[in-house]
């Protein structure tokens, strides 16, 4: 419990620290929302410091941090120059979307790698493992961009898939989202797969060449039991944390997809917010994001502590 | 094939990929912005007239897919050969440092880097890219690139220089070499650098072909190198079109030109990581 507890504060702490240098760094950065408006002759410069001075710019930073972090709490997470609207009611549409994409691609990449994996790792040195491994690592030097664009081009191509969006207007809901979903969950797959089968096929394979596997099998446990009884639990532990991780990056894994495929979540989103330099929304998105690999991290280290006596006698 | 073999082969391949690039302006068979408006998008290898042929056809104002390949392979390659080696030295002055003299600056280093790592990577290249002026030159935009991609990354190679650190200067011969009176900054350079090696070699094989991929996705996305100076990402960001889609698939060309360049890092890194002979 003390564990936990000491593991919540430091998560925390770490966001505030992230908070504060992204806040800071944002004010050293150059020109603002209204740096282009300065440049228009049409624009006075007395208009100019006024909508600065309305928008809060010209308060000193410790204080607008203070606004800020009210503001976060509030649920609000500031307010965006360029919607004219405070940001969290924009964020949560975008997040739910880019959640549905990557929480189920995820969730599909997992479902396949484990068996994979475990599967490879059973059968290193026969050909049916050297293919998988050759193909994998083909696929890890593929770039995630390419596989996009490729089915982009099969999508326009065939005509079978949507090119982009989230929903057709009029059609039935969940079927349509699914047919939407299914591309770009393709591509999330295809490039998660090769990284989580190898992390599973070597720490499989770890277990299965050490003492106890071998002096397990020569007492006759089956085949099946041994693995997902005996075997996988011992070779959980970098997979726990891999999961975390997979977990952690499930708001930022797909920012290109998203921005290829035209899918409306928070990659298009902050992309938008870049070019428009409204930074209050970059912040927000930032925040949010580290806020989940923190929080996934945190999960697995909870998670390790619970199953791993070795890690709770430390 | 033996370890040895396998790195040898991955090198001299690499080198002939980067050959291709560095001579570029002799290879290229027209310069990267040069148009010809009266063939746009032309296919590969049609010729146009005796004189006027297209190796990978040309893209929408007429310029040679072929040659904008290759400098664009400039500017993408040596993004990341460039922010690698920045990352690594970085990570190796400030590993080193918090590894052998411990204590405060140890504590500041690694609190720091976990402020760094909290962030997902992409996220943290384009919120510092965001807070950074838009419009720039080209040089000014490829040397900002390396800074930024290089800058970002020195957390994981300088954790891990660490913990060789550590446990290299208890090593006995570093104690023995302190005994005799040696100075901290002879044993550093004497015993404990070289110590590094295997581990930054590692490392460079897996940040290098990342930090490309990151040049390409920054580019793509138009917060990179600009037009009409070319790079894979800028090049890539023209295939996403949508009549490059339907009928003009030799704009993929920076794509598949990744994949040998990654496929050769990737057999380099597993090479490395083999047990010697």
């Amino acid at each position: 419990m003390r564990y936990i507890a000491r593991r919540l504060l430091h998560g925390l702490l770490l966001l505030v620290g992230v908070s504060m240098l992204s806040f800071a760094f944002a004010e050293l950065a150059p020109g603002d929302y209204f740096s282009e408006l300065r440049n228009d002759p049409r624009v006075l410069p007395e208009t100019v410091a006024a909508l600065r001075t309305q928008s809060g710019l010209d308060r000193p930073l410790p204080l607008r941090y203070a606004a800020w972090v009210a503001s976060v709490l509030r649920g609000d997470f500031g307010y965006s120059l360029a919607y004219n609207s405070p940001v969290g009611p924009l964020l949560w549409g975008r997040v739910r979307a880019t959640l549905l994409l990557t929480g189920t691609a995820t969730f599909l990449a997992w479902l396949i790698a484990l068996p994979l994996g475990i599967w490879n790792a059973t059968a290193r040195g026969t050909w049916g493992d050297s293919v998988s491994r050759v193909v994998l690592s083909f696929l890890l030097a593929v770039p995630d961009l390419l596989i996009a664009i490729v089915f982009l081009m099969l999508a326009v191509e065939t005509g079978y898939f949507p090119t982009g969006g989230m929903v057709s207007p009029g059609a039935l809901r969940v079927q349509d989202v699914a047919w939407h979903l299914a591309l770009p969950v393709a591509v999330l797959v295809l490039g998660m797969l090769p990284t989580l089968v190898r992390h599973v096929r070597a720490s499989m394979a770890e277990v299965l060449d050490s003492p106890f596997a071998l002096s397990a099998r020569a007492q006759g446990i089956p085949r099946q039991r041994l693995l997902f009884r005996h075997l996988l639990p011992a070779a959980a532990n970098p997979l726990i944390s891999l999961a975390g991780f997979s977990l952690g990056t499930l708001l930022s894994a797909s920012l290109l997809i998203e921005v290829v495929m035209g899918w409306p979540g928070l990659g298009p989103f902050f992309l938008e917010a870049i070019m428009a330099r409204d930074f209050a929304v970059v912040l927000a998105v930032v925040i949010l994001s580290a806020s989940f690999l923190v929080a996934g991290n945190l999960l697995a280290d909870i998670l390790l502590y619970r199953v791993d006596p070795r890690i709770r006698m430390k | 094939m033996t370890r040895r073999t396998k790195i040898a082969a991955a090198l001299v391949f690499l080198g002939i990929l980067h050959g291709f690039v560095v001579f570029a302006g002799f290879l290229a068979p027209y310069p990267y912005a040069e148009q010809h408006r009266e063939f746009p998008y032309s296919p590969p290898l049609s010729a146009r007239a005796p004189e006027v042929v297209f190796l990978l056809g040309t893209d929408a104002y007429g310029r040679d897919v072929f040659s904008r390949l290759l400098y664009g392979g400039r500017v993408s390659l040596f993004t990341g050969l460039l922010a690698a080696f920045l990352s690594l030295a970085l990570g190796l002055a400030l590993g080193t440092a918090a590894g052998f003299y411990g204590g405060w600056l140890d504590r500041f280093l690694m609190r720091g880097g976990e402020l760094v790592m909290a962030l997902p990577w992409l996220y943290l290249l384009l919120a510092v890219r965001a807070f950074l002026p838009l419009h720039i030159t080209t040089v000014q935009a490829f040397f900002l690139l390396v800074a930024i991609i290089g800058g970002v990354g020195w957390v994981r190679p300088a954790r891990l220089i660490r913990g060789v650190v550590l446990s290299a200067k208890e090593r006995g011969f570093v104690l023995a070499a302190r005994g005799f009176g040696a100075s901290n900054a002879y044993l550093i350079r004497r015993h404990i650098l070289p110590l590094t090696l295997g581990v930054v070699l590692t490392q460079a094989t897996v940040l290098i072909p990342q930090y490309i991929l990151a040049e390409v996705a920054l580019s793509f996305l138009g917060l990179g190198v600009a037009e009409p100076v070319p790079s894979w990402g800028n090049m890539l960001a023209e295939a996403q079109q949508y009549h490059a889609l339907v009928e003009h698939w030799w704009m993929l060309a920076p794509g598949l030109a990744i994949i040998p360049v990654l496929l050769d890092y990737l057999l380099l890194a597993d090479a490395l990581l083999e047990k010697g002979d």
